[in-house]
């Protein structure tokens, strides 16, 4: 179908208006991922905001190691893959050669909060101009479902069944609230891509991150709360019920901190 | 020691890191990324002063993992780019060098070695010659090793690894050690530039082009097995053509000591010394440690009494040169560790030993 610049398409019914495409930034494929999971749309969102803001065409993203290390498959931007947890520390490499880049960095929760935490506090502490998008579904996917540092108390995960024990396996990691202390971290927040409503609200969190990197040069995170419902053994639809209903009481939703917005934050004043 | 003196003949003496460091900056290097380690801080150092001042790229990292991922990133955004470390520095980087290695990127590593494992010593050592020429992280590859016995020749040796990294597409390198790192020595301070990095798949934003992707997974087993063919390939192209090795009294030598680094400067006192006693020795000193002139060696093995290898190791690279020649020649060995260096005398003794018990050899002439 051939559309005008307005959407109207060229033939056929002259009152029909197309509302909702797909995003110039999205492949125009099938995703590997299951049924019911969250990465598909995080990858819609990202590539809606980065069309809005018209930085596809100096994006210099960089892939994780965990589910969404083909991200290079679905969106269509410039790629380097990261070792595992390592996607801060390449997209400081890239930041600074690349002064013009809009550097983005898309992690799971294992990669970032597990075995990055090193590069994503430090990244974090040197306020590199870098847009995180941390897609936490409080377990490890790819390999079959084992705890992650976020994953909830008494969750039962593949390497804790009997359920996350805290006497043993420890507390689930408030990472995007540590980061948020920091002052060279510009904007951290958290959404959920639980319900429609939810969906938006994350967009708008990952419009932010994307426009204070640009604007402030600074260091950018949104979490987004996402569903895994292989790993955690239930339906797609029980999955967006445990995310909506329960996930939030430990991981809160909203924007943790925005310096640029509100300039006295608890945490540090702005750089 | 941050300016370097200038002396009548207008050579200049550095200490080797600094001089490793300035020859980086000299041949183009657009990025340091690094962590304090003895013995080459000051090589960080060194790049903490100059790449700001020239507006070029300094990062000191939260680690090693840090530092090399950063490299892989600037790398891939068509960088040109310089780590250093020394020994415990390096195994953390081992997993970023098989990332690059994978990826084909190019960058180049330094190792100023010192005495291991674990800790170890802060003293100079080879003991990490395995651990640069057989791989150093996981998977099927292969990393260029260039061994500098001077500083002069580390000066010259970094223009060189920063071209065989581009022209490769590899990681690359510099194998020093603690004496290299901390002596000083004059040098002509003229140094090597290279132009600008220039390829045609580093990534700038897909603008007016379709995306780039810099990666190293190859999921389907038939495509990783491409790649690897691919990777094979480059290596055996690297091994045809970039063996590097210096020969020096070889034309009578009866025996050949073979010894890179500061060790060959150990080496050839020794073998002056063994030449004054009548005893017809030369030195064959690799300089690319990968590729290993081995073809040199075999040929060299039948017209020798023996061949002593030295090395600041408990035996690594006496490995190669066993596998190079084949049983062609009885090869001995004389190592010292933990920091520990060998006297000439000390070589000298290893010389005569391999002299007197192979007395009765037969060598084509």
């Amino acid at each position: 179908m051939t559309l005008t610049r307005d959407g109207r398409p060229t033939t056929g019914w002259p009152e029909a208006r197309v509302v909702y495409r797909r995003p110039d930034l999205l492949s125009d494929v099938s995703t590997h991922y299951c049924p019911g999971c969250g990465h598909g749309i995080v990858h819609r969102l990202l590539a809606e905001v980065l069309g809005d803001l018209g930085l596809g065409p100096r994006t210099i993203a960089v892939a994780p190691v965990g589910c969404a290390v083909f991200a290079y498959d679905y969106l269509r931007l410039d790629f380097v893959e990261a070792p595992h947890g390592r996607a801060p520390a390449v997209a400081t490499g890239v930041r600074r050669v690349r002064p013009d880049a809009f550097v983005l960095a898309y992690q799971g929760d294992g990669d970032l909060a597990a075995i990055g935490t090193a590069e994503i506090v430090h990244a974090a502490a040197r306020g590199e101009a870098i847009t995180v998008i941390f897609v936490n579904n409080g377990i490890y996917g790819m390999t079959g479902g084992q705890m992650a540092p976020t994953t909830l108390l008494g969750q039962r995960t593949t390497s804790t069944p009997g359920g996350r024990d805290a006497r043993t396996a420890g507390y689930p990691l408030p990472i995007t609230e540590m980061l948020a202390l920091l002052p060279g971290v510009g904007y951290a927040a958290r959404g959920s891509i639980a319900d429609p409503a939810s969906v938006g609200k994350a967009k708008a969190m990952i419009r932010r991150a994307c426009e204070v990197q640009v604007a402030e040069r600074v260091f950018a995170i949104v979490e987004i709360l996402s569903t895994c419902p292989v790993g955690w053994g239930v339906t797609p639809r029980e999955a967006a019920r445990h995310l909506a209903d329960d996930v939030p009481a430990t991981y809160p939703l909203g924007v943790i901190v925005d310096r640029f917005r509100d300039p006295a934050p608890a945490g540090g004043a702005p750089r | 020691m941050m300016t370097a003196p200038t002396l009548p003949d207008e050579r200049v003496l550095m200490k080797g890191n600094e001089a490793i460091a300035e020859a980086a900056i000299q041949a183009g290097c657009d990025a340091y990324f690094g962590y304090p380690i003895t013995p080459q801080a000051e090589l960080l150092e060194w790049m903490a002063r100059r790449m700001p001042e020239l507006g070029r790229a300094f990062v000191q990292a939260e680690s090693e993992l840090g530092a090399i991922t950063m490299a892989l990133g600037a790398s891939a955004a068509g960088a040109r780019v310089l780590v250093s470390s020394s020994s415990p520095g390096m195994s953390l980087m081992a997993e970023a060098m098989s990332y690059m290695a994978g990826s084909e990127l190019p960058a180049l590593v330094v190792n100023v070695m010192r005495g291991g494992p674990g800790l170890g010593s802060i003293g100079p050592a080879q003991s990490d010659y395995f651990q640069a020429t057989k791989g150093h992280g996981h998977g099927d590859y292969r990393v260029p090793v260039l061994a500098p016995s001077s500083i002069a020749e580390a000066i010259a040796l970094v223009a060189d690894g920063f071209d065989l990294a581009e022209r490769y597409r590899t990681p690359v390198i510099l194998l020093a050690d603690g004496i290299l790192g901390q002596a000083m020595e004059p040098v002509d301070p003229h140094f090597r530039s290279l132009p600008p990095r220039h390829d045609d798949w580093s990534l700038s934003g897909a603008d007016g082009r379709p995306p780039r992707v810099v990666r190293s997974l190859h999921l389907r087993p038939e495509d990783l097995e491409v790649h690897n063919d691919h990777l094979g390939a480059k290596y055996r192209e690297i091994a045809a053509h970039e063996v590097r090795w210096v020969g020096e009294r070889l034309d009578d030598a009866e025996i050949a000591v073979v010894a890179y680094g500061t060790a060959a400067r150990v080496a050839r006192t020794a073998i002056a010394r063994a030449r004054e006693a009548g005893l017809a020795v030369g030195l064959v000193r690799p300089i690319s440690l990968w590729p290993f002139p081995s073809a040199v060696l075999a040929r060299l093995a039948p017209r020798l009494r023996a061949l002593v290898v030295v090395e600041l190791s408990a035996g690594q690279m006496v490995e190669d040169v066993r596998l190079a020649v084949e049983g062609l020649a009885p090869v001995f060995f004389h190592g010292r560790t933990g920091g520990m260096v060998p006297a000439p005398d000390e070589v000298l003794g290893a010389i005569r030993r391999a002299w007197a018990i192979t007395s009765d050899r037969e060598v084509a002439s």
